[in-house]
């Protein structure tokens, strides 16, 4: 279980991102964090794998304060994270990314698996460079790759994994969000404004201009945005309007 | 043959206690060990310390090894190298080099090697570099390289500089022939206050010939590192260069491709790019669980070996 207690990040500028985040994600739930743009999600996402620093508040995971754990401790304490822009590496394998992912050789079998997850035949990218060559498409489900591939994570972070990818790929991509979802015992929270990724959730989060605006069962607030999308307008600039 | 060349072997040259095929081992200026095969032929050269292989057109899957080590310090070792490769071979060249220094003198290799690559000719050529020794002589590997491609010839060069050399000045300059193909890839590792120069000149003179060098630098310490090459397209060709580098703590590196178009279809290319490690590169690796030290290590390693 996640747990943020009352977490706000600002610049060194002092302007607020994030404000007063409390939170629960429950363990094993898949729980999709939403939003308008520049609302403050993938900062959210960065301080939870440790990539940035809370300004106030804690972070507990299984009950543990990680607030003051590096990026490393963080990933050895089960923290996965798939950057909204993939990395690219001139000198790395797809192969090589994906063991030092897992943390162990992986038999070709396994790396078929997981590549496949993503839409992508092993056989064709294992031994890719991952650099400038792949298309952003295709770096993307790479990067997603890395965090499937993690062996024993607790908590998969994934920020907007349907950018760049194909409408066939993504099919894919959902059903290996539902296996997490059914089959691993691992929390997931996917940063997305995908419909089709917003209906497979457990929980759903608002963010907006820096804090939670409604967070509950998907049951509870997809109706909702899906009221408000139809009649073009953004709930969450009216509540924010409404301040 | 003593236990610092055996050690080099191992380390640049796949030594497993003997090598198959035919093979010179070149220890401290002296031979320490020779075989032909029924299709190479390894001799001395007459005039001058070195040798001449001679590979007989045809042969196929064949490798030799050509190994030099400089197990102590207060040695200069030059020597003159010939390869004939003979048309239509299919040949694997293993030429890697150690020098061990514990001495206050410098321990040194120059290896001036000539290829005659004949006609349709395949040549795999790999060459490793290493220094060791605790002694405050340095460690110095000058390699010169004088290739000659036929029509049709291809020449690969794989060239590693592991670690531990002090200095090193590398020469190569080419001329190829119609649909000849040099590719060169060098990785050079630096550290401490090493310093390595690259100098490549190549002349393409056959219609449709091709070169691709390609080098991989990192310069750690306060190691310095240089680069230049010359591509000519002197006829119908392309020509690529490419320098890349990465700069840890105050390493430094300067490249400087340079290319000359005497010929109105020369296609000629050159890309350098030099920077320290990108930073989100070290914060992927360790959100996969890597320390800080361990995700620069692998990226360096990664770098070097593409």
């Amino acid at each position: 279980m996640l747990v943020l207690d009352h977490l706000a990040w600002k610049l060194p500028d002092g302007e607020p991102i994030l404000k007063d985040i409390t939170l629960t994600l429950p363990t094993g739930k898949l729980t999709v964090v939403t939003g308008p743009n520049g609302g403050g999600k993938t900062s959210l996402a960065k301080l939870i794998a440790g990539l940035e620093t809370p300004s106030s508040g804690r972070i507990y995971l299984d009950g543990e304060d990680i607030t003051g754990l590096d990026i490393t401790q963080r990933a050895k304490k089960g923290v996965a994270y798939a950057f909204q822009q993939p990395v690219h590496f001139k000198g790395l394998s797809v192969r090589d990314l994906l063991e030092l992912a897992a943390g162990e050789t992986l038999p070709e079998e396994e790396l078929c698996a997981i590549l496949g997850q993503v839409g992508l035949c092993a056989q064709d990218y294992k031994n890719r460079q991952v650099d400038a060559s792949l298309s952003g498409g295709e770096s993307k489900r790479i990067e997603i790759a890395t965090v499937l591939a993690r062996k024993n994570a607790g908590l998969l972070i994934f920020d907007e994994p349907e950018a760049g990818i194909d409408l066939w790929s993504f099919s894919g991509l959902i059903d290996a969000f539902q296996r997490i979802k059914t089959k691993s015992p691992a929390s997931a929270l996917i940063i997305s404004h995908q419909e089709r990724i917003l209906q497979i959730a457990d929980e759903i989060v608002v963010i907006a201009d820096g804090a939670v605006r409604a967070a509950g069962p998907r049951e509870e607030i997809l109706p909702t945005l899906l009221k408000e999308e139809k009649i073009g307008r953004c709930p969450l600039e009216r509540e924010t309007s409404h301040e | 043959m003593n236990k610092i060349t055996e050690a080099f072997l191992e380390l640049v040259s796949d030594w497993k206690g003997a090598f198959g095929g035919a093979y010179n081992i070149r220890e401290d200026g002296a031979c320490a060990g020779r075989q032909s095969s029924e299709h190479i032929k390894i001799e001395s050269k007459e005039e001058a310390p070195g040798l001449i292989i001679r590979i007989d057109p045809q042969t196929k899957n064949e490798t030799v090894y050509i190994p030099a080590c400089v197990t102590h310090s207060d040695l200069n070792d030059l020597v003159y190298n010939d390869f004939y490769v003979g048309e239509g071979a299919d040949v694997t060249i293993v030429a890697g080099c150690g020098v061990h220094s514990d001495g206050e003198e410098e321990a040194r290799h120059n290896g001036i090697h000539r290829f005659f690559v004949g006609k349709g000719a395949h040549v795999l050529y790999q060459e490793k570099h290493i220094g060791t020794g605790s002694g405050a002589g340095l460690r110095r590997i000058d390699p010169v390289s004088d290739i000659h491609l036929a029509e049709d010839a291809v020449l690969e060069m794989d060239t590693v500089q592991i670690g531990g050399v002090d200095r090193t000045d590398r020469k190569t300059t080419a001329q190829l022939a119609a649909r000849a193909r040099l590719i060169i890839h060098e990785s050079i590792l630096t550290e401490g206050e090493q310093t390595a120069k690259t100098d490549f000149s190549v002349s393409i003179d056959g219609e449709d010939a091709a070169v691709d060098l390609v080098s991989r630098s990192v310069a750690k310490g306060h190691s310095h590192q240089e680069y230049h090459s010359r591509i000519l397209g002197n006829n119908r060709c392309t020509g690529h260069s490419e320098c890349d580098a990465i700069l840890v703590g105050s390493g430094q590196v300067n490249a400087a491709p340079e290319l000359f178009a005497g010929h109105i279809d020369a296609s000629l290319i050159h890309e350098a790019a030099i920077g320290k490690i990108a930073g989100e590169q070290i914060v992927k690796l360790r959100t996969l669980g890597l320390t800080e030290e361990e995700a620069e290590e692998r990226i360096i390693q990664g770098f070097l070996q593409n």
